[in-house]
């Protein structure tokens, strides 16, 4: 049954386009739709399966896919809880997606392609999830990326959607420089790239001999040589994954495309570029977490950077006008939040944070679409105003991804074993809290990015409100045409954000016990690493220290060990984090802080006069252009990457590697000495290439004597 | 030690003559027909049906060395490490033997050069419309001696062959290639000549060396045999000079920067199908010499010119990558992408582990798949619009959809994206070279980021935006020939990329067995 939880969606992709073709767009649309529902009931019943009812982890193996010595890479299906939760979400959401897309592509036409991307991003996600060895995770990597590629670029014809199409991948692919290397810097290390032998053998802190040293070392200490530097080996692969992380989840310095993603059509915005994909690399890191906890600085490098993204990406949507871009930057801001949690070691907060965004930010951008279409493909919500009057439902559902996003419930109650409050409020909370708790520990940069996490709460609740305040409320600014006609939006489109509005309220609540709370030991069984600090001996004497499997039965075993001392904290604090009592109000105040400023400003007078930022001010400038980062990678790599290679082309192999060889030599002949003359009127870079040649032949040189005294 | 198994019937020697049977029946064909004193047929009706046939028999002949190609393939046994279905006659005298053998390293890359011919011969098909007789005679030509440069096991047989492929290539840039004048050496020529000329001046100087070194071995060791020589320990010194002489002739031919200038050029001239065969096939004649010769003959100066190739390699997969992001002309673009991808091949061979050489080997056979195509592709659109000039194009796939889809498919195979056969090469390689050194792979993989912006640059141009451009409005989708052949190489790509263990089960006992004796002699060598 597994395998047609991932399966089912590949067949969706191939044959949407041929049964589009032969019965019309309609079939194709019900193909990959009904092919996705089953998909997701499936993904329910393996969660409820390995998740709620403790079922077996296990990994069904499929063949070989590269196998070439000893690293061999299998195409695999790896069910275990965190897996099972990605299932959940990308099934689901992608589900949904599917059915709103029935309704959301009629204006445009060319529904089959459309549906077969959909369909193909949601495989590659699958395999993604359920990788067993790193390739694997790479191949569903790339594949995202190509769906996403193909689904920003679907409107072809549009210039700034190629343009952004193409960022997207370029920019991704510079985060996969990373992964890869990540993944060669394993190989080299552990011998293998199966997850099961390399996160046991980290577990077990079983001896490791990189290829070709002579000597090993304990694999938590072993430092080895990158890049002609001595690094701690774990440091290096937890660094390099993470780099590929950044870029697929948009994060500080790796972020400039998401916002241009926002060219795809807006059911793609919700599916990849909030739910599912962009969280994949949250997800990595989980899986990776014996990883993180075993290289500090790594996971100090996550927590920076998550934390600086959270913030950063909330000061840039306090200024868009462009409904879509204010929910991108906010999902942008909120990985930053995933990620940060993980970094201090609150794996299960990050992963939970993940699961309920996934809900509130599909109804957001989904809400966001319905909007769109209403307001005659409007996007700018300066041009809005008053469209509750207009779309009475879409506003209810708007107010609850908002409520949801911003986190409205009761600090400190705890009724039940859960919190009382929206999905963000539940989730949200847990990792702000995390974060102060690893600050009180000493993690590095806990306060840090508890402070900015709080920060970007406030902004986070005024972006929030801000485009609800201007898009619904106060008087219509939308042209008479539109205002007097807006156009239909059909039920298929309002139908699936109702389930989405029910998990923005309730998911928080419904699963705080099972992710975070007293049931997240038997919940998460070991598939995110829990390191055992006071029962450090165990760990290296344990038996089956570099035995394939040995992860597991390690954890399990380090969480016996710890159960009792857990359990007992468990229940002093009623489930959560022992904090203080303003830390716990914190992040309260903060969501009634942005709020009240939202409203203060938006909801009287005129809702578009300058606030405190003045346009044309500096702030106002850094602000409204991102912090500049187009324009400086633009300046800096995109630009010199061109001219260099024109310079390449024309001066290298032209006029130096041409000139120099067939051209010259034949111009040699033809006329000897009026050569010499040319090259001593020649240009400055023709003879450092010359010199670059010549270096070339002398190190030859040098080899050869070098090796000839032997 | 390397083991040979001796067969019974002469196959490879069949399967490597067929086609110049094909060939030599053309020619006779046309020798029967009655010319006026220029050699120009007098009948035109008889002109036209001396083509039509060319044109079959070359079709027919180049399918059936494919299945024949299928039946030696039957014969082989992969597991066997060493060389199989060997034939040895006295040839020459005095040690120089025909001797023609195939191994787990050379075998993939007949079947192949027997695969991409018929595809390059139906690419033909209406395209080339003057001295099509000549023109599948020089192909077929082509084809044996290309067959023969993976079978033969003399040194002496294998230069020749080496050698050889040079003319019908050097010819059918020369005499099919495309329109244009240059200015060369104080003389203006047809720009087709000049390509022409470049590819010849460039690997005739690397032949040159090649075949003094050839000499000095001769001498040295008495006979040309290659397993002999491979088995022969060279001393160090000797090894270096050798070395540099078999590099000085595969470099140009991979080709490796900075001797690649010749790639461009003649890919631009060359018709579309000899682009096909020089990229699929000509140029994995370097990374098989490499693999048959330095790394076995010459182990030590491998392992001590290994930094030069590493250095050139990234060099190459930078350089190349760059200059391809600003190329005007498509199949410069791809051209260009060759040799970086070419860098993969060179760096992972080096590497001398299992990962590096296995991965050099596949990225071989993947770049045969996929540039192939690409320059299939090229061809399509200019067959009917008779420009290769990226900015003349745009908005295709509004008109070329099954088209546009093709060219993406290969376009992410240049790319290197997981689940193609581009990829499987790409990974293997550097896995290869982060083990050696992580400077290597840190730089190769930079060639991945700029892959990606030159390839997907190019679609995009091509095929995305509005068609506005008047030329484009009628221009028709594939036909069924183009589909056909573009279809095949499609599922190759997809095959090998999802289990490409079929190929590496067929190099991994010739790669251990290469491994373990290059291992042994450097360890002997005090390395």
């Amino acid at each position: 049954m597994e395998a047609f939880v991932v399966l089912l969606p590949l067949f969706g992709a191939m044959f949407a386009m041929p049964v589009g073709r032969a019965f019309g767009y309609r079939a194709s649309e019900l193909l990959t739709t009904g092919f996705m529902l089953l998909a997701a009931i499936g993904a329910w019943l393996v969660f409820f399966d390995v998740g709620l009812g403790g079922g077996e982890d296990r990994t069904i193996p499929l063949f070989t896919w590269i196998g070439s010595g000893a690293f061999q890479a299998q195409w695999a299906m790896r069910i275990d809880t965190l897996s099972a939760v990605m299932l959940v979400v990308v099934n689901s959401v992608s589900f949904l997606v599917h059915w709103y897309s029935m309704g959301y592509m009629k204006d445009y036409g060319e529904q089959p392609r459309f549906f077969a991307y959909l369909s193909l991003f949601t495989f590659a996600m699958l395999t993604l999830v359920t990788a067993d060895n790193f390739l694997q995770l790479f191949f569903g990597w790339e594949g995202v990326g190509l769906a996403s590629y193909l689904l920003i670029g679907f409107w072809f014809k549009k210039k700034s959607a190629n343009d952004a199409a193409i960022k997207a991948f370029v920019v991704n692919r510079v985060g996969d420089f990373g992964f890869a290397l990540g993944i060669m810097c394993i190989f080299y290390v552990f011998g293998s790239i199966d997850f099961d032998t390399v996160f046991g053998a980290i577990a077990a802190n079983s001896e490791a001999v990189p290829f070709g040293q002579a000597a090993g070392a304990p694999i938590q200490e072993l430092t080895i040589n990158f890049l002609d530097n001595d690094w701690h080996a774990l440091t290096v692969i937890g660094v390099l994954l993470f780099i590929g992380a950044m870029g697929k989840s948009a994060q500080f310095f790796l972020h400039t495309w998401l916002p241009d993603a926002m060219e795809g059509p807006t059911p793609v915005s919700a599916l990849i570029h909030a739910a599912t994909m962009v969280t994949a690399g949250v997800f990595l890191v989980c899986r990776c977490s014996v990883i993180y906890e075993y290289a500090p600085d790594a996971a100090a490098m996550v927590t920076l950077v998550g934390a600086v993204t959270a913030f950063f990406a909330a000061t840039v949507g306090l200024l868009q006008d462009d409904i879509k871009k204010i929910v991108a930057y906010s999902t942008c801001s909120q990985l930053g939040y995933m990620f940060f949690a993980a970094g201090v070691g609150a794996y299960d907060a990050a992963m939970f944070h993940l699961f309920t965004h996934a809900f509130f930010k599909a109804l957001l951008f989904l809400g966001s679409g319905a909007v769109i279409i209403g307001m005659h493909h409007e996007q700018d919500i300066k041009k809005m105003g008053g469209v509750r009057a207009l779309m009475p439902f879409t506003h209810i559902l708007m107010v609850i991804g908002t409520i949801a996003i911003t986190g409205i419930g009761i600090p400190g109650l705890v009724l039940f074993g859960a919190p009382i409050g929206t999905a963000g409020f539940v989730s949200k909370d847990m990792i702000i809290e995390g974060a102060f708790l690893a600050g009180e520990a000493g993690r590095a940069f806990g306060y840090f990015a508890f402070t900015l996490g709080l920060l970007a709460a406030v902004m986070t609740a005024f972006y929030s409100w801000r485009l609800i305040f201007l898009t619904f409320w106060g008087p219509s600014r939308a042209p008479e045409a539109v205002r007097k006609h807006p156009h239909a939006v059909p039920d298929t489109m309002m139908a699936p954000l109702v389930p989405l509005a029910i998990g923005a309220l309730a998911a928080g609540v419904a699963f705080y016990g099972n992710f975070v709370g007293d049931k997240s030991e038997s919940f998460w069984n070991g598939a995110l690493y829990e390191k055992a600090e006071q029962h450090e001996a165990p760990v290296a004497d344990h038996p089956q220290a570099d035995g394939h499997g040995a992860v597991d039965t390690h954890a399990a075993e380090t969480s016996d060990d710890s159960a009792e001392g857990e359990e007992e904290a468990a229940e002093d604090h009623g489930g959560g984090h022992h904090v203080p009592v303003w830390v716990l109000w914190s992040p309260f105040f903060a969501m009634v802080l942005g709020t009240g400023a939202a409203a203060l400003h938006y909801l009287r007078g005129d809702p578009l006069r300058p606030g405190l930022l003045r346009p044309g001010g500096m702030i106002y400038g850094f602000l409204k252009n991102k912090w500049y980062f187009d324009e400086i990678y633009d300046f800096l790599l995109v630009k010199p990457a061109f001219a260099f290679g024109r310079f390449l082309w024309k001066e290298g192999d032209g006029k130096t590697i041409d000139g120099v060889g067939p051209d010259g030599i034949a111009a040699l002949v033809a006329a000897g000495a009026r050569r010499i003359v040319k090259i001593q009127s020649g240009y400055l870079y023709h003879y450092a290439f010359a010199m670059l040649v010549g270096i070339a032949v002398f190190v030859t040189f040098m080899l050869i004597m070098a090796g000839g005294g032997q | 030690m390397i083991e040979q198994l001796h067969s019974d019937q002469p196959w490879l020697s069949l399967l490597t003559f067929a086609p110049l049977i094909g060939a030599l029946s053309i020619i006779l064909r046309r020798m029967m027909s009655r010319t006026d004193e220029n050699g120009v047929i007098v009948d035109p009706k008889e002109a036209a049906q001396i083509d039509t046939n060319a044109r079959r028999i070359a079709l027919g002949i180049t399918s059936l060395t494919f299945l024949v190609s299928l039946g030696v393939y039957a014969l082989y046994d992969s597991s066997f490490a060493g060389y199989q279905l060997v034939e040895e006659v006295p040839w020459l005298g005095g040690g120089i033997k025909y001797k023609m053998g195939v191994d787990g390293i050379s075998i993939l890359f007949v079947l192949l050069t027997t695969f991409i011919m018929p595809i390059c011969i139906l690419s033909s098909w209406d395209s080339i419309k003057s001295r099509v007789a000549d023109y599948m005679i020089a192909f077929l030509v082509l084809e044996t001696l290309m067959i023969g440069v993976f079978c033969a096991l003399d040194l002496f047989l294998f230069y020749f062959f080496f050698e050889g492929s040079l003319i019908p290539m050097f010819l059918i840039i020369g005499v099919w290639g495309s329109k244009g004048t240059k200015e060369f050496a104080g003389i203006t020529m047809p720009s087709r000549v000049y390509a022409a000329l470049k590819f010849f001046l460039f690997t005739l100087l690397g032949s040159l060396l090649l075949l003094v070194a050839m000499a000095w071995m001769y001498a040295e060791v008495g006979t040309t045999d290659i397993k002999v020589l491979q088995e022969f320990e060279f001393g160090a010194g000797a090894q270096k000079w050798l070395w540099l002489a078999f590099f000085a002739s595969f470099a140009v031919k991979m080709p490796m920067w900075p001797v690649h200038t010749w790639l461009p050029d003649a890919h631009v001239q060359a018709p579309t199908a000899g682009s096909v065969v020089l990229a699929a096939i000509l140029l994995k004649m370097g990374g098989y010499g490499f693999l048959r010769f330095s790394l076995p003959m010459f182990p030590i100066a491998s392992a001590d010119f290994a930094p030069l190739i590493y250095a050139l390699s990234i060099v190459a997969i930078i350089y190349t990558s760059l200059v391809a992001l600003a190329q005007e002309d498509m199949k410069k673009l791809i051209a260009y992408s060759s040799v970086a991808h070419m860098g993969f091949v060179t760096m992972g061979i080096f590497t001398g582990t299992k990962q590096g050489i296995e991965g050099g080997l596949f990225q071989m056979l993947s770049h045969g798949f996929i540039s192939g195509a690409l320059f299939l592709c090229v061809g399509v659109v200019y067959d009917r619009m008779h420009t290769r000039e990226i900015a003349a194009y745009g908005g295709l796939v509004h008109r070329m959809p099954l088209y546009a889809f093709l060219f993406l498919f290969f376009t992410l195979g240049n790319v290197g994206m997981p689940g193609t056969s581009g990829f499987v090469g790409e990974i293997l390689s550097m896995v290869g070279a982060f083990k050696v050194n992580s400077w290597i792979a840190f730089f190769a993989a930079f060639g991945v980021i700029l892959s990606a912006a030159y390839a997907l640059r190019l679609f995009r141009q091509v095929m995305y935006g509005e068609l506005t451009k008047e030329a484009l409005m009628a221009i028709p989708d594939l036909d069924r020939r183009e589909l056909g052949s573009l279809g095949v190489l499609m599922l190759f790509a997809l095959y090998l990329g999802f289990n490409p263990g079929p190929a590496l089960s067929v190099f991994s006992p010739a790669v251990d067995l290469l491994i373990s004796n290059y291992d042994a002699a450097l360890a002997g060598g005090g390395r």
